[in-house]
């Protein structure tokens, strides 16, 4: 399995060869309880680092997506439109909602594991 | 957790929609006591509460209790409650938010000999809901069938003294019960545990305001406030012109023979969005007013919302826009309720009086 790097605003990115895949946190989903809605963009959009990319709607709220690297978009996740539960049951596999081609080398700010435990621990608080 | 009115309280136990089926399909259990909970009693009782809500309270008898609003002069809701009659005075539960402003506005406006306790922190709440309710609440020395839709009595449930009310806030038929604070907790989990192979879950504020809101039963503070009057809020069958003086009386005559200015209407949204409170809606570009509660419904399986509009500007059928973040969300104007749970036989009778 690819290495799994994390966001402040509790995105997931694994990168292979050129294509990282894109989603939300285990603890992001619990956080927002049972996902209702996306709003998703289409693909071949060209998205900068930290750039908003879509929302994502639970009963609790609505918050938005943000794209951990840059790149442009080559696949959306389509099952999410009718299968928006996908986010909380399988956050890691099947709840994956965006696949981007990257606009340069692998970002190397984004958190490992530990870093990323550090933040969810300093929010659930 | 969330905080609600001052309580720390849970949006969902396990996951919102299944505990939001099983109130609809079995029966889900709520912890309801951050609600106010105040006992009045005294010599002038029925005058004094007479006087500050707009049910008529001398029609209850002991064993029943009745929904009510409490107006200001204007007319406005201060607050919705319900009014038990008990063998000695009343008892009244409020709004968590709304507890210490009712404790206030009962004290200020209590003759000598009334006498008003705040019982919150002493009595817990819990709410037993869903088709199913009667079937599996393990209770004893108690006729459940002898109590009618906003009726109550006393009795055990798992062996806990109860005060068993058939009342609710989701549709569906079920119970309050009023346990005390050091007992409520063994109450609950017994009747988890004995509900559980049924599929009995406890049941979290999501599941509770998506009920709520399939109902068509109003928040204060969402749906109304002392902003809004009783017949903009759709509750003119709360509101007894003809039992004698009560604040807020000769406002609402007023508003019933001119016509409220507003309305509640019903939305379907068409697409996954949540039209949130606060939320401005309109129709072949006019506005119209704006969302006052929404969320999804798992059950129904679209999104669902109230709006209060210009009165007479739409009617079911017609189609709608709301404002979502800047996005134009369609949606159309459907009947209330959006839902009719198992308490419909029942409150189907209760309405057709007041009708």
């Amino acid at each position: 399995m690819p290495d799994r790097r994390y966001t402040k605003t509790h995105e997931w990115v694994t990168v292979d060869g050129k294509v990282a895949t894109v989603g939300i946190t285990d603890f992001a989903q619990s956080q927002l309880g049972d996902v209702v809605f996306l709003e998703l963009p289409s693909t071949g959009r060209k998205l900068g680092s930290r750039e908003t990319f879509g929302v994502i709607e639970s009963v609790k709220a609505a918050s938005d997506l943000y794209a951990p690297v840059a790149g442009r978009i080559t696949a959306v996740n389509e099952k999410l439109a009718a299968k928006p539960e996908l986010i909380n049951s399988d956050p890691y596999g099947e709840g994956w909602i965006l696949k981007i081609e990257l606009a340069g080398d692998a970002p190397t700010d984004l958190l490992d594991e530990a870093d990323y435990k550090r933040v969810t621990e300093a929010s659930a608080s | 957790m969330v905080d609600f009115g001052g309580w720390d309280m849970p949006q969902q136990y396990t996951s919102i929609r299944d505990e939001h089926f099983a109130v609809r399909k079995v029966a889900g259990l709520f912890d309801v006591s951050h609600m106010g909970r105040f006992r009045v009693a005294g010599d002038s009782c029925v005058d004094f509460i007479q006087r500050l809500v707009t049910n008529d309270v001398a029609l209850l008898v002991h064993g029943h209790a009745q929904y009510n609003l409490m107006c200001n002069e204007a007319g406005g809701v201060i607050d919705d409650l319900v009014v038990y009659r008990g063998s000695e005075g009343f008892f009244v539960v409020v709004n968590a938010a709304n507890r210490e402003k009712d404790l206030e506005w009962f004290r200020s406006h209590a003759p000598a000999d009334v006498e008003i306790e705040d019982r919150t922190f002493e009595l817990g709440l819990i709410a037993f809901q869903g088709p199913r309710a009667q079937e599996l609440l393990p209770c004893e020395g108690v006729d459940l069938d002898g109590i009618p839709y906003f009726g109550f009595g006393h009795g055990d449930v798992a062996g806990i003294h109860a005060l068993i009310s058939r009342t609710g806030y989701t549709g569906e038929d079920g119970f309050e019960l009023f346990i005390s604070s050091d007992q409520v907790g063994a109450a609950w989990d017994a009747i988890l545990e004995h509900g559980r192979s049924a599929g009995v879950l406890p049941a979290g504020l999501g599941a509770r305001d998506a009920t709520r809101l399939e109902a068509a039963l109003r928040l204060w503070g969402n749906d109304m406030d002392e902003t809004v009057n009783a017949y903009e809020a759709g509750l003119g069958w709360t509101v007894k012109l003809d039992k004698g003086d009560f604040i807020g009386r000769d406002a609402l005559q007023k508003i019933k023979a001119e016509g409220p200015r507003r309305t509640l209407v019903g939305l379907r949204l068409q697409s996954g969005d949540i039209a949130r409170h606060g939320a401005a809606m309109s129709a072949d570009g006019k506005a119209l007013g704006i969302v006052t509660s929404g969320t999804h419904s798992f059950f129904l399986g679209y999104p669902i919302a109230l709006a209060m509009v210009e009165a007479r500007s739409l009617q079911a059928g017609d189609r709608a826009i709301v404002d979502v973040r800047g996005r134009e969300a369609r949606a159309e104007v459907v009947k209330l309720p959006f839902y009719r749970g198992s308490a419909r036989s029942l409150s189907e009778k209760k309405e057709s009086r007041h009708a």
